[in-house]
């Protein structure tokens, strides 16, 4: 059986309304349950790619999400289907309390009452925030912002998850918890992050993209071991020749 | 960074802290409104209504000395305003005072409006510090909406609520790394600088909301807030809510 496509793009180019060029000629295929890394250097066009996904910008070529093309009359069905998470949670969560912002999603798709706070109890606990309902977003630590930020898509119950930079500004002991805590969803993950550690331990592929351009796709291990490659993109050869060893043995 | 200037204490742990908001709001409503309505010289009324709040401040375990510190730094705005009212003439229509030295004088029923006007702000202000340390603002905001608030009324308070925060770090950030590169320059150049600070602020601000408004259409938003689900009032609400009718009695029977 072959998997399922989750993810088309094809000729996708992006100019953002001041002329500045940030997708150039992009094709891109996800498979189910896959999750894939995106990487590349500030400025790239990782966060311009992920807004593709689900419709908050629109380029010129063509973006297919479980075979329903992203358009207009569709982004009520796109946007359920793929959950984007923004890089700052500050943009993320803008409602009065943790719950609300979880709730947000559900009551927007038209579920129940009772369906919505399911959704919601079962989405904080998975991010491990047991309890946290009644907080407001400003009295919470960034590690706990970037999990409640995560939370607000999980109970949507989306089939694609889309994170931009999950991990920016979390000390270790932060990112260490938000990766197990994304490792444990299931669903099909395209992770946009520039630390190849967190690509490591979330990834199986790994989409390289520089200037609007995308480099390479390429499985991770073999990422580790191209040398020229991760010299290119500023990445550590032994840290990575490291990790691959690590993975195989 | 940790804010909570606009709801102190409204963390604590206490039976009248996790009543439903509309039941505080309400009576807490009406008491302003009884206590404002009644005539001046309703002692036993205000006896009454100070004794109630008091009882419910204590209930609510909140520190007494601070509230009434609270309802002291409201006062001196007050009584800039009232302390001129004993110098008017009590038949003078169009005011007038008598400011000629020797003749000072300050009329009875002057005197009269001053008290008026102390007692029922005391009151007043007693009953709004009470509600905002014993309610989040969340809470506040979603009782509101319950009781027939208008929606985009509400909508705007919680945006202002959970953006004044980031808006207030952001301005101490901007500060921080002005005096660090500021040696106290002309008065002039400052004004600039400040200038400078509003735009930027005002643009940051500008994107803030434009990334917002795209979480929230990431998130299915189609231009209108969602319902937010109902609470059912309890057995605890509805002893609170009697302090509504108990003094709307008194108020009727007593001033
Ligand atoms: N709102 C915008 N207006 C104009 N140019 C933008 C905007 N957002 C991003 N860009 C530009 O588009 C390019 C890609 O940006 P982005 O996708 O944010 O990169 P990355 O997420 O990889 O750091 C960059 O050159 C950036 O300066
Ligand atoms: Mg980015």
């Amino acid at each position: 059986m072959t998997p399922n496509k989750v993810v088309e793009i094809s000729h996708l180019s992006y100019h953002y309304p001041d002329g500045t060029p940030a997708l150039r000629d992009i094709h891109l295929e996800v498979y189910q349950h896959e999750s894939i890394a995106i990487l590349g250097p500030n400025g790239a066009g990782k966060s311009t790619l992920l807004y593709h996904l689900n419709g908050t910008l629109m380029g010129e070529g063509e973006v297919i999400i479980l075979g329903i093309p992203v358009e207009k009359n569709n982004l009520k069905e796109i946007r359920r289907r793929v959950g984007l998470v923004f890089q700052s949670p500050e943009d993320q969560l803008f409602c009065p309390t943790v719950f609300d912002d979880v709730a947000f999603g559900p009551l927007n798709m038209g579920l129940d009452e009772e369906e919505v706070r399911r959704r919601v109890t079962k989405a904080l606990e998975t991010m491990g925030l047991r309890g946290f309902e009644g907080r407001s977003a400003h009295h919470l630590s960034e590690g706990e912002k970037k999990r409640v930020a995560l939370a607000t898509v999980l109970s949507m119950d989306s089939e694609i998850l889309a994170l931009d930079e999950p991990t920016d500004n979390l000390d270790p002991a932060g990112s260490r918890l938000l990766i197990e805590r994304i490792r444990s969803i299931p669903q099909t993950k395209i992770i946009v992050t520039h630390h190849l550690s967190v690509a490591v331990d979330l990834c199986e592929r790994a989409v390289l993209l520089d200037e609007g351009r995308k480099i390479e796709d390429l499985s991770m291990r073999d990422l580790l071991r191209g040398r020229t490659l991760l010299a290119r993109f500023g990445f550590d050869a032994d840290y990575a020749q490291w990790m691959y060893s690590r993975s195989k043995g | 960074m940790k804010h909570s200037f606009l709801d102190h204490h409204s963390h604590t742990e206490s039976p009248i802290h996790h009543l439903d908001a509309r039941a505080k709001i309400i009576v807490f409503f009406t008491f302003i409104l009884i206590g404002v309505s009644s005539p001046p010289t309703s002692f036993f009324l205000f006896g009454l209504l100070a004794i109630a709040l008091i009882g419910i401040a204590l209930f609510a375990r909140l520190p007494l000395v601070h509230l009434l510190r609270k309802v002291l730094v409201v006062l001196p705005f007050l009584l800039i305003v009232a302390i001129s009212i004993p110098f008017m003439k009590k038949d003078g229509v169009g005011g007038g005072y008598n400011l000629g030295l020797g003749s000072l004088s300050i009329s009875r029923s002057g005197l009269w409006v001053l008290w008026n006007v102390v007692i029922k702000s005391c009151l007043g202000v007693f009953s709004i510090i009470l509600l905002s340390s014993t309610t989040t603002f969340p809470q506040l905001i979603k009782g509101m909406e319950k009781l027939g608030s208008p929606k985009i009324f509400t909508m705007l308070a919680s945006f202002m609520y959970r953006y004044s925060f980031i808006l207030i770090d952001e301005v101490y950030r901007m500060k921080r790394a002005r005096d660090s590169r500021s040696f106290g320059g002309r008065w002039l150049w400052q004004t600039e600088v400040i200038g400078h600070m509003i735009g930027t602020l005002f643009l940051r601000s500008y994107h803030r909301g434009e990334r917002v408004y795209l979480a929230m259409l990431s998130r299915g938003y189609q231009g209108t807030m969602p319902e937010t689900t109902a609470s059912r009032l309890g057995l605890g609400e509805i002893v609170f809510l009697c302090f509504a009718p108990l003094f709307l009695f008194l108020r009727i029977t007593f001033a």
